[in-house]
């Protein structure tokens, strides 16, 4: 690839100052949240507007380069790893809120927007947005919409692809395209809802319509201790079976509440081998009643100890040990892997159980903190880079509890996405059939894989041709990339 | 009578579930060929295997309650039931879900789930259709307000395509991001993309307590004024509908749902917010029903919140306009249905669309003619623009290059 030639048209096109070529200043860019997985690309671009994003994808389709979009780069999956002969595309300086609808309960914003920041601008007229991944002080809808992203309360709200309307995209030959907007179910295919979640392969939003959703007249929570993972399971289960359900129900383990501790202090109950955060929202009667059965659901699975938030500083502390979880684990391992697996959450037992023979089998330890509502798992694999061999036990032990979610009939990632780092685990999960049949959206969005190619998918296929009766090598087999199936 | 080979085929594959094609056969006027019976999704893909090898068009058939939507077919040579497609395969109460075969009637599958106080949160205005039909027509009712619709309801699929590939995508967990989301496309696509065979769908638990608050309003205007203060308002409401005659007053019911305490206090905060004259109680026999029967005219109009009085008022002044009945019901929340007499001019009933459309586009809705007899929807463009056709037909190149699924029926011909 000619960089100098690309740097300079895209100079041209969107202005000195927002292509980036200095090593130092691509060194920021070399890694999104997953930091095991470092490339340097060879171009960033800063666009400004939606018109200066289309102008940078057909510079890129006419020299015949990969891109990448990222956001705010705190994907865990590797979603955003550059591509060393391609140009990475940030959509950091198109952070404008458009607009925001209380009327019409909309919010329409650009793809740089933090997620917060949306939550922010509606609260005053009554309202917020409901998907709120833990990351959410950073993370921009963009990246949310490429990831589908989840947070603590989708087991009542749903994911971002239940709050998106509307969409902006610049597609994979440069053309700009809406996919609905704010009023509901836009006629034809639903390629709003096929884009949402598709991880940057099927091309970049430029401006993204959310749903805003009414502030909950009374919101309520309280942090139960148990002495077990399966008594805590097991207050889950009978809140769930009750017909209760919580805007968020979370469990952090004896080691995760351990590494919270040492991080923000959050001042748990002591010797608890288990906590539940359990929240309710909604109209005050309602809430009020409920959580009088949550409590005794959690006394009747054995909690020893139950706080409840009397106000919001309260309720920050009680979710500050959980947010914070994730960072935490830094405090008592000087190295972990951040694992994303889903199994049906009365399976939950079972696979704890399970998954402490295989943590025991390696000699490794594992922290676990989940959405215990919807049996979305984050398993910490603590280790010691240092050690000799513990990588990789680290490694071998992460992707056996994949295994073991796959097995119980649930899913290798639930929130954070395939990315880079998954894309090889997709054949446990799908069939060849199924794999093909995906990526034949992206044929039909992308089919010169120019767009964040090598994620999600373990081999990309060829497209433009009915399988099985290719004529001649296709480029990409003929470098190499790409094999026929 | 000579040997049909392709008859032959089809027997090879269904047995005796599959017969020459009868004229009530006929898909929206188009006559078919042949009709065949599947009893699982590899039968399913056997069966479109030798259609694909027989260059046959094939229109995939539920109970054949929505056969009149959208265009009819531009060919069709087999017809797949999946009404030997039927069952729950599985209920999993605990984890919320339930894996269900596309044939069976939703009706039956609620009746399934509830013996363990659980449901899909679905409503469906035509009782015996298909859980595989209503994921692809997209159906809705008054609870979308507060469940959402099929799309977000639905968490895995499996569906055979053209080529008589099985491919599935999603799983039976609620929360999965794994590969792209199929689920979504294939739902609302009429038939343009796969046969539907399999599905995973989130359930809800069964509401302890259901109530109704109607109010009569004299106008649009007031009856959405109504409306929009329970939109606004924290009583969470499963569902805000209007119903609105061709004259007279328009209705405003509000569905509240949950546990007896909430629900009353609920019940007393819409009653203020209504205001004067509402009542409370079961719900209207109007509720959850389309205002068009299966002769009528039927449209869907769509709209933002603040374009729901003006497709009211809209409906209204271009009626009478054109000196034509036009009635209109559905969710506040900016999902309209509207009907005219089966018998309206079709050039009137062109004239009204129009002008509907033109009322809609302003609050960034759409209108689509559902259903109409057969000679009025000829001289209809009945899906009106779509924003993003050149993707969609790329699609649908990708997934049944010989466009051989309902060819026709869809958006922009497809």
């Amino acid at each position: 690839m000619d960089t100098v030639r690309l740097a300079a048209r895209l100079r041209e096109e969107i202005g000195q100052a927002n292509v980036l070529t200095d090593r130092q200043e691509l060194r920021t860019y070399e890694c999104d949240g997953l930091a095991v997985y470092k490339v340097m690309p060879a171009l960033v671009a800063l666009p400004e507007t939606t018109e200066q994003v289309a102008a940078v994808v057909r510079a890129c389709v006419d020299a015949g380069v990969p891109y990448v979009a990222r956001g705010s780069g705190t994907g865990l999956s590797g979603g955003a790893l550059p591509h060393a002969d391609g140009v990475l595309i940030v959509t950091s300086k198109l952070r404008q809120i458009l607009d925001v609808d209380p009327d019409n309960q909309r919010a329409v914003l650009e793809p740089g927007v933090v997620n917060l920041d949306i939550t922010r601008a509606a609260s005053p007229h009554g309202y917020y947005y409901a998907p709120d991944p833990s990351s959410q002080q950073i993370c921009s809808i963009g990246g949310n919409v490429a990831e589908n992203s989840g947070g603590a309360h989708c087991l009542k709200y749903g994911f971002t692809t239940n709050h998106v309307t509307g969409l902006e995209v610049v597609s994979p030959d440069g053309a700009v395209v809406r996919l609905g907007g704010k009023a509901p179910d836009p006629p034809g295919y639903d390629l709003r809802g096929a884009f949402v979640g598709s991880e940057g392969t099927l091309g970049i939003a430029t401006e993204v319509t959310v749903r805003l959703v009414r502030a909950p007249e009374s919101v309520r929570t309280l942090l139960a201790a148990f002495g077990s993972t399966d008594d805590a399971g097991a207050a889950v289960s009978s809140i769930i079976g009750a017909g209760v359900i919580p805007a968020a129900i979370e469990m952090m383990d004896a080691l995760a509440i351990e590494a919270a501790e040492a991080a923000v202090q959050c001042g748990y109950p002591a010797g608890a081998g288990a906590v539940l955060v359990v929240e309710l929202d909604g109209p005050a009667a309602e809430v009020e009643e409920q959580f009088v059965q949550v409590e005794r659901h959690c006394e009747l699975a054995g909690a020893f100890e139950i706080r409840i938030a009397a106000d919001d500083v309260e309720r920050a502390l009680i979710w500050r040990g959980r947010k914070s979880a994730f960072a935490a684990v830094g405090r008592i391992s000087p190295d972990y892997i951040v694992q994303d697996g889903v199994i049906p959450r009365t399976s939950l037992p079972g696979v704890l159980r399970r998954m402490g023979e295989l943590s025991a089998e390696r000699g490794l330890r594992v922290a676990n903190v989940f959405h215990a509502g919807d049996g979305n798992l984050h398993p910490l694999v603590l280790f010691d880079d240092t050690v000799a061999g513990q990588t990789e036990k680290a490694e071998d032990l992460s992707a056996a509890i994949l295994d073991l979610c796959i097995e119980h009939g649930g899913s290798i990632t639930g929130e954070h996405g395939v990315g880079m780092d998954k894309a090889k685990h997709m054949p446990r999960m799908y069939s060849d059939d199924d794999l093909d049949t995906m990526q034949l959206l992206r044929c039909a969005f992308d089919p010169e894989h120019l767009s964040n190619p090598g994620k999600v998918f373990p081999t990309p296929r060829l497209c433009g041709e009915v399988p099985g009766r290719h004529k001649g090598a296709h480029p990409l087999q003929q470098q190499g990339l790409a094999e026929v199936f | 009578m000579p040997a049909d080979a392709v008859l032959d085929d089809l027997t090879k594959v269904t047995d005796d579930r599959v017969r020459e094609a009868r004229p009530d056969d006929a898909i929206d006027g188009m006559p078919s060929r042949y009709v065949a019976t599947p009893a699982s999704t590899e039968e399913t893909a056997e069966l479109l295997r030798v259609a694909a090898r027989h260059g046959l068009h094939v229109v995939a058939r539920g109970s054949g309650t929505k056969q009149r939507w959208g265009n009819p077919p531009a060919q069709v040579d087999l017809v797949v039931e999946t009404t030997a497609m039927t069952g729950v395969v599985e209920h999993a109460a605990g984890d919320l879900i339930t894996v269900v075969r596309a044939g069976t009637p939703v009706r039956e599958l609620q009746d399934a789930l509830s013996g363990a106080d659980q449901q899909l949160a679905l409503d469906t205005a035509i009782p015996s259709a298909t859980v595989g039909g209503t994921v692809a027509t997209d159906t809705s009712g008054p609870r979308r307000l507060l469940y959402g619709t099929m799309r977000d309801l639905l968490i895995g699929i499996t569906f055979v395509r053209a080529d008589g590939v099985v491919a599935k995508a999603g799983g039976k967990v609620v929360k999965n991001v794994a590969g792209y989301d199929f689920g979504k496309l294939l739902t609302g696509s009429f038939g343009t993309l796969g046969v539907i065979t399999e599905v995973a769908l989130r359930l809800h638990p069964v509401p302890a307590t259901q109530r109704v608050v109607s109010v009569e309003e004299e106008d649009p205007a007031a009856a959405t004024r109504a409306a929009l203060r329970v939109l606004g308002s924290q009583v969470v409401p499963a569902a805000v509908e209007v119903d609105q005659p061709t004259d007279g007053p328009v209705t405003v019911a509000v569905l509240l749902e949950g546990i007896e305490a909430g629900v009353g206090a609920r019940t007393a905060a819409t009653r203020t917010l209504l205001g004067a004259g509402n009542t409370v109680g079961e719900p209207p026999g109007w509720f959850g029903t389309y205002p068009f029967s299966a002769d009528d005219v039927g449209l869907k109009i769509t709209s933002t919140l603040m374009g729901v009085g003006p497709v009211l008022a809209g409906a209204r002044s271009v009626g009478r306009r054109h000196g034509v009945p036009v009635s209109v019901r559905g969710s506040a929340g900016g999902v309209l249905y509207a009907s005219m007499p089966s018998d309206t001019e079709p050039q009137l009933v062109a004239l009204v669309l129009e002008a509907m459309r033109t009322v809609a586009a302003t609050y960034d809705g759409t209108v689509v003619v559902l259903t109409a007899p057969a000679e009025t929807r000829r001289g209809l463009d009945v899906w009106g623009p779509v924003a993003g056709l050149d993707l969609m037909r790329r699609l649908k190149d990708q997934l049944d290059p010989d466009h051989r699924l309902s060819p026709g029926r869809f958006v922009g011909g497809i």
